[in-house]
């Protein structure tokens, strides 16, 4: 077992848990107003401090990490669901004109980066964390098409294949049955950098107000509150910045380490 | 390669054109009677029957995207609804905060990548190398905007030696303008930078494997002679690619750092537009950031090509 690996994945268990734990139990309530404790630095009492309206930062952290984590893990859902098949396909077609198409497009939503994506949506539909999920999922998807379909390419030139199809079954049946199995560690490495990414994206939009609405929590909202407070309460800046950092930073070691257990052979070449 | 520039022009094209499409959908389509939808429920039938004809809602769905398109190919971005200023004019006067700080904040994460990225390259798997690249993993976890404020509360509030936010204009002299942008420039060059060091150091990894380094080597150049001469020539074309792929970043994330500042770039005006419910505005800033980053890759490309003949002949 690698280091990053054991490092990354116990940074991202432990907020997995606080997240979990959240539902059934949070130290106080996190929307619970106490304007008498309003602005406590870090204590026995309330371990992280309290916010300008007295509320326990340790308890909104672990309820945010909800948010964080259910926007980051539905966007690689649908950045998956749609880029992988997508991704099958243009390998299957390769050359074709459906190809082409599918990397145009692809080229395409590279353009619009998601806060772009989200200010579109949000201009004519309204803030919400629902529209930070699409805008982060859109964006998501040309990485995994690009990602699967590279990687398909070259399996379509080896000789298990080749035996599949003298064997007679189709193009799709091979793709799924074949290339997806052989392309699933590449995906499970890059669904991690998408979930880092996508918690980072959150953070983003949530503070420009474009993402989770009050009264959802969100580490990305609890920033942009900090931010007139930052001077007389650094602690509010520090607590929820120091949350998406660590969980991005687990994320991205378990990666690396994901990847170099997955396919030895590029430990070889990165290190 | 004039073939190939062609069919790269061709597909740019219709790249633009496909985005603009989606663009005016979702601005001026989804969201049914655009006119009713910016002024809200309680607008004088009068008002709205005023911002229709001037948003050219009486004319067909295909007349009003021709006029979107024909006016910006000629520098016409519409007007305004809330300001009743002419578009082009205050996308003109932002673009000069927002163009200015993504170039400051690319010029920095160079500055900082390169030398990191060799360095560690060159010291590696050493504890220079670890160094560095344990850096570049804790900076691309670092949310910008948040180091944005720390930087406030670091260098703004505690030392005094920037203001916290604002924009003094460039007519205060080049330095009051580039003082004003230097911690937003850091704050938003701070990921791309450890994401560009990295990208130096495994491209340089790469060249050094090659054998002409072996060769250059066997010539009787020094290890330093040979990175000068012949490593770092072939490793820079991977990230050249890499930072035209970052010009996209550094727009969107100085829509955010700008928040952070109060700068008045394209970042406040769009979300003040938002907030007014000014669709034209937001239509249009949006088919600017688009283009610009079509337009970058675009140029990237052919960058690319006119270094690597090899990439031409595959496409």
């Amino acid at each position: 077992m690698n280091r990053n690996l054991i490092l990354g994945a116990t940074l991202t268990a432990v907020f997995l848990l606080a997240a979990l734990i959240s539902f059934v139990w949070t130290p106080y309530d996190y929307a619970g107003l106490d304007i008498a404790n309003k602005l406590q630095g870090p204590s026995a009492v309330h371990p992280l401090g309290t916010d300008h309206f007295g509320r326990d930062i340790l308890s909104m952290i672990m309820v945010g990490a909800r948010t964080s984590i259910a926007v980051a893990l539905v966007a690689v859902g649908i950045g998956m669901g749609a880029g992988v098949p997508l991704g099958l396909w243009a390998a299957a077609r390769r050359g074709s004109l459906v190809d082409e198409i599918i990397m145009r497009g692809n080229d395409l939503v590279f353009a619009f980066p998601a806060i772009v994506i989200a200010i579109l949506i949000t201009a004519v539909f309204g803030a919400g964390a629902i529209n930070a999920i699409i805008a982060i999922g859109i964006f998501n998807i040309p990485v995994f098409a690009r990602i699967t379909r590279g990687a398909a390419l070259s399996l379509w030139q080896r000789e298990f294949i080749l035996a599949a199809r003298v064997a007679g079954k189709s193009a799709a049946r091979i793709s799924a049955e074949h290339i997806l199995p052989n392309v699933a560690n590449l995906l499970i490495v890059q669904g991690t950098i998408q979930f880092s990414l996508g918690i980072l994206a959150e953070a983003g939009l949530s503070y420009v107000g474009l993402g989770a609405q009050p009264p959802v929590p969100s580490w990305g909202r609890m920033l942009a509150d900090a931010q007139t407070m930052v001077s007389i309460a650094p602690h509010m800046a520090l607590m929820p910045g120091f949350a998406i950092i660590l969980t991005v930073l687990g994320l991205n070691l378990m990666g690396d380490g994901l990847r170099d257990l997955l396919d030895p052979r590029l430990r070889v070449a990165r290190t | 390669m004039l073939r190939y520039t062609a069919k790269r022009f061709l597909s740019l094209l219709i790249s633009l054109a496909v985005a603009s499409l989606v663009i005016f959908v979702v601005i001026e389509v989804a969201p049914g009677d655009p006119a009713s939808f910016m002024l809200g429920m309680n607008a004088q039938p009068e008002t709205l029957a005023a911002l229709r004809t001037e948003l050219g809602l009486d004319q067909s769905r295909l007349d009003r995207y021709l006029a979107w398109v024909g006016g910006m190919l000629t520098g016409d971005f519409g007007t305004s609804y809330t300001y009743r200023t002419p578009v082009t004019e205050m996308i003109g006067d932002r673009l000069w905060v927002s163009v200015p700080l993504a170039i400051y904040a690319l010029a920095l994460s160079i500055i900082v990548a390169f030398p990191a990225g060799i360095y560690a390259a060159s010291r590696r798997g050493g504890a220079g190398d670890i160094g560095v690249m344990g850096a570049t993993q804790l900076g691309v976890a670092v949310p910008n905007f948040w180091f944005a404020m720390i930087l406030v509360l670091i260098f703004s509030i505690n030392l005094r030696w920037f203001s916290a936010g604002g924009f003094v204009g460039w007519d205060k002299g080049l330095w009051a303008g580039l003082h004003a942008l230097t911690l937003p420039a850091i704050a938003l060059a701070l990921p791309q930078a450890a994401i560009l060091a990295r990208v130096m150091r495994s491209s340089l990894l790469d060249v050094l494997g090659e054998d002409f380094m072996r060769t250059a080597r066997a010539k009787g150049l020094t290890a330093r002679q040979a990175l000068w001469r012949h490593g770092l020539r072939n490793a820079l074309i991977p990230v050249l690619t890499i930072i035209g792929l970052q010009f996209s970043f550094l727009l969107a994330g100085s829509i955010i750092i700008e928040q952070v500042f109060y700068l008045p770039g394209l970042g406040r005006l769009v979300f003040q537009s938002i907030s007014a419910r000014d669709l034209i505005v937001v239509e249009s800033v949006v088919m600017l950031l688009v283009f610009s980053v079509i337009v970058v890759n675009f140029l990237v490309d052919l960058a690319y090509a006119a270094v690597d003949p090899r990439l031409r002949a595959r496409t």
